[in-house]
């Protein structure tokens, strides 16, 4: 047996240790395990790997990745992040640490998901945030079931077609398996939930628990949400918006809304987007439905000494006190990645997110503008108004042939939401020049080359 | 670690006009005000405004008062607490990776659909399946997947009687509670005096409303449920599947594998046996793997080779798939982290840790079963639980035992759980951990118990060391605080 440099039992350590145990063998100490279920020949895996060869090794892969300019979006964004934020997380004290179960040694991440909660909560307007949504998808689906619990007798949620399709799918999966019933509101040729058939459906059919609703929607369109709220709670249910946390430092906050849960994607708070993963759910809701809220919470209060301190809170309503009777099965929280999200709004500040959300407004409003000069394509949904990701309907051309010519310079063009259509993002890391670039690659799609 | 409290929240660092960013001029001539008034919002965000230095420093100090496996041992059962090797940190930071978009075409992903494949199989040899998803962000919803695995079989056999899921009185809560999210009824299934199965009970419980049976093995008190062939039998027998919750998984390595011990679905926690940091309760990353005959109930996306085209590729378009769980392909950095933890063991490597974190744990047990109270005897596996003190005389529970090792530089074990027995210490070393950090643990644990019939008063109001010290939870949950305005109110 070859010493393992993770491992440190030598010959003479493992001889003294099984001594101690009264066994012969490590063997011995497997005994108890039929001999039919142990295993018969070595992992068909490769050998052990130095270092060196294991650089080399994701050094080939890395090669077999091509990373371009990136106007895709789609819930995942090319975002600045913050040189401070890697350099402070990679501190083993926080990135080794385990839940804090006890916190008179865990004050470290007990006070920096308290700063989260706190930032979150400034962020959405709500008054409770939890630190243990895996992603915006999966925080929407926790929403839907807190709706469906909170209501009790109610099981049906509406969700707008505008919500992001990949949302989508991941709530209709749980509400599959959960027994949740839902439905979807339709949306307007302007690319905007259908209020009217909202209103039909919130007073026929079987009562509803909760309405999802996303701002900006997945067209990049920021949704004129007046009176919806009042509605919502007219027909006793909650009002659930689905927004990027990054966004939510300039455009209208779900609390103004009148919604009652918030909930979406954090990685725009300078996550690497890293092929998608991992980035951030969150979740905040109003005071009413604190208790009601899944996973992880962090309250303030003092310790024998009259000192403040942090600890996990209302950890009544989680799965491991009331395991079958669980609403949620989530148990974690999502620790360094609340870390990250704390300390990229503290990086920014208020100043800082407003700069950087105005740079990709005024970035995709010029590249649109300088699309639409070219003649080869329009805007998909021209009256409605978007921040910094919007539609393009192509008038010659196939929304592939674009992506694949922008792919041979290098350039990721969007996300192909329809044959002729390509949904683009900008954000604070294009530049003008990037942008020019993107605009020629559009302007060879004329009539002529169709 | 610093045992004085740091205690300062940004906020408090924060002076009017500070700043810790500088971003590019925007020189397009546009403004955020030409939107609509009413879509835009009317007060900016109360964040703190900090310099850089400043925030770096606090971020520092803060980390100062964290303890974490690379500060000392850390026996927490269960959690299987082993070394984060840093070269996973620096392919997991990899810039290129990072920039990655998920919606990328196909041929410019190739190097990370290779990596997410061959994890992938990796893991398909060590669990003994025929394919594993990447995309389940913890174990918990890892668990969630896989149940959901199970009810896209029957549903697809048009079995759709089986409303129940077995879960051992023993089990971790979060397999109840994921049964409940996956919309199944509970029915627990008693565990013997030994921690094991009570295969009589179960067998009483069976019949053909059995969706699953849900199991780790080793159990939660660390040991193997040898009639595991039985008990797939009996499930089999009614048209159930074997559900492994792979929390247990670290001893098995090189030792045993699920799929050969009769299971049909299976997660693994990459946070647990492949050494991907905790990271103070996430990041996590929980794949789930399928026997042959399943693999399409597995979720979309779905990452395969592509014969034809010569190259791997997604697709979110099979049929037969539970749905969707995740937005894109889980915590793909993660990923990576336990794809090169699994080179850097390779397959000998590998091997070892099953059998070194079973020796570690024996050692401890035997070391300390005199003076603590061992409810279950016998060889234990990767962890083991005591009934806190064998003296049942001094008025120490298991808290304060657990409260006093912090004083000497160790994380507490797990406490009070298992839930079968009433002082439940889980004691969980991991392969990691040399002979001498053990010998300190038994020495200080063995220290304790002796201070409990001494000095019951030491060990009574410990931790005395540490930068905070009990807590006032009631206080905490009475008024709840949750955000630095509630502190001002």
């Amino acid at each position: 047996m070859s010493q393992h440099r993770y491992m440190p039992q030598t010959a003479e350590d493992i001889e003294k240790m099984l001594d101690r145990c009264g066994a012969a063998s490590v063997d011995d100490l497997l005994a108890d395990i039929p001999a039919e279920l142990r295993m018969k020949a070595p992992y068909d895996l490769p050998p052990e790997h130095s270092e060196i060869e294991v650089r080399r090794f994701f050094k080939r892969l890395r090669d077999n990745n091509e990373p371009l300019v990136c106007f895709a979006g789609a819930g995942c964004y090319d975002k600045y992040t913050p040189a401070v934020i890697p350099s402070l997380m990679s501190r083993s004290e926080f990135l080794t640490a385990y839940t804090p179960y006890q916190p008179e040694i865990s004050q470290g991440t007990l006070q920096y998901i308290f700063e989260y909660q706190s930032m979150m909560c400034s962020l959405t307007g709500l008054d409770v945030c939890n630190a243990s949504m895996y992603d915006g998808a999966t925080a929407t689906a926790e929403a839907m079931m807190m709706c469906v619990a909170a209501a009790r007798k109610r099981n049906r949620v509406l969700i707008a077609e505008t919500v992001s399709p990949v949302v989508r799918q991941v709530v209709a999966t749980y509400a599959r398996y959960h027994k949740v019933q839902l439905d979807t509101v339709p949306q307007t040729a302007a690319g905007v939930t259908d209020r009217e058939a909202l209103s039909r459906m919130l007073a026929e059919g079987e009562p509803v628990a909760g309405v999802i609703v996303a701002s900006p929607n997945y067209w990049g369109i920021l949704e004129d949400f007046t009176g919806l709220a009042d509605e919502v709670h007219g027909a006793k249910a909650l009002l659930v918006m689905n927004c990027h946390a990054a966004d939510l430092a300039v455009v209208r906050t779900p609390a103004d809304w009148g919604a009652d849960i918030a909930v979406g994607e954090a990685q725009s708070l300078g996550m690497p987007m890293n092929y998608g993963g991992p980035g951030l759910g969150y979740m905040c809701c109003t005071k009413a439905l604190m208790r009601k809220m899944p996973g992880r919470i962090v309250g303030a209060t003092t310790d024998a000494e009259g000192r403040r301190c942090f600890v996990l809170t209302l950890q009544a309503r989680e799965q491991h006190i009331r395991r079958e009777k669980a609403t949620s099965n989530i148990c974690s929280n999502q620790g360094i990645m609340t870390l990250w999200a704390a300390m990229y709004l503290s990086v920014m500040g208020e100043k800082g997110l407003r700069e950087a959300a105005e740079l990709g407004y005024a970035g995709a409003h010029t590249l649109a503008e300088q699309i639409v000069e070219t003649g080869t394509a329009e805007l998909a949904y021209p009256e409605s108004p978007f921040l910094n990701e919007f539609v393009v309907r192509l008038k010659y051309a196939a929304a592939d042939d674009v992506l694949l010519m922008a792919q041979a310079h290098g350039i990721l063009a969007g996300v192909k939401v329809d044959e002729d259509k390509l949904l683009i993002a900008v954000t604070e890391m294009r530049t003008q020049d990037e942008i020019d670039d993107l605009v020629s690659i559009f302007s060879f799609f004329t009539e002529e080359t169709a | 670690m610093n045992r004085e409290v740091y205690g300062k929240l940004i906020f408090e660092c924060s002076q009017p006009g500070r700043r810790a960013v500088k971003l590019p001029v925007n020189t397009y001539g546009k403004a955020l005000e030409s939107l609509p008034v009413n879509l835009l919002r009317h007060a900016g965000p109360d964040l703190p405004e900090v310099d850089e230095p400043g925030l770096v420093r606090h971020y520092n100090n803060l980390s100062t008062n964290n303890f974490g496996v690379d500060t000392g041992f850390y026996p927490l059962g269960s959690c299987t607490m082993k070394y984060n090797p840093k070269i996973n940190e620096e392919i997991a930071a990899d810039p290129v990776t990072g920039g990655l978009h998920p919606a990328q075409p196909f041929e410019t992903v190739q190097g990370a659909l290779e990596a997410y494949h061959t994890l992938q199989e990796f893991l398909s040899e060590i669990g003994g399946m025929s394919e594993f998803t990447l995309n389940p962000y913890a174990g918990a919803h890892g668990e969630l997947t896989g149940l959901m695995v199970i009810h896209a079989y029957h549903d697809a056999n048009g079995d759709t009687a089986r409303d129940k899921v077995i879960v051992p009185d023993s089990a971790h809560g979060t397999n109840p509670a994921s049964a409940n999210v996956a919309g199944y009824k509970i029915v627990e299934v008693k565990s013997l005096p030994d921690g094991t199965v009570d295969v009589d009970d179960l067998r009483s419980k069976l019949d053909n409303t059995v969706a699953a049976m849900m199991m780790t093995n080793p159990n939660t008190v660390g040991m193997f449920e040898k009639n595991i062939p039985e008990i797939a039998r009996l499930v089999h027998e009614v048209g159930g599947l074997m559900y492994y919750d792979g929390a247990n998984l670290n001893p098995m390595l090189g030792v045993s594998r699920p799929g050969d011990m009769g299971f049909d679905v299976m997660h693994v926690n990459l946070h647990k046996s492949f050494s991907t940091p905790h990271g103070g309760g996430g990041p996590g990353s929980g794949p789930v793997g399928v026997r042959k005959g399943l693999e399409k109930f597995l979720p979309n996306p779905r990452v395969y080779w592509n014969e034809e085209h010569d190259q791997y590729e997604v697709t979110c378009a099979d049929a037969d798939a539970l749905g969707r769980i995740s937005s894109w392909l889980g915590n793909f950095a993660v990923e990576m982290r336990a794809l090169a933890y699994i080179l850097t063991l390779g397959a000998e490597g590998l091997a070892q840790a099953g059998p070194m974190a079973t020796l570690n744990a024996n050692y401890i047990k035997d070391s300390l079963k005199d003076l603590y109270k061992l409810p279950v005897p016998g060889r234990c596996k990767h962890e083991f639980v005591f009934d806190g003190l064998a003296d049942k005389s001094t008025g120490v529970t298991t808290l304060n035992v657990a409260k006093r090792l912090l004083d000497f530089g160790f994380h507490a074990p797990t406490i009070y759980f298992p839930l079968l027995f009433h002082e439940s210490l889980m004691i969980e070393p991991t392969e990691t951990e040399t002979r001498e950090t053990l010998d300190r643990f038994i020495e200080v644990m063995r220290q304790i118990a002796r201070e409990a019939a001494e000095t019951p008063e030491v060990v009574l109001n410990a931790p005395l060391t540490t930068p905070i010290a009990h807590p006032d939870d009631t206080q905490a949950a009475l008024t709840p605080k949750v955000k630095y305005a509630d502190l001002q109110d």
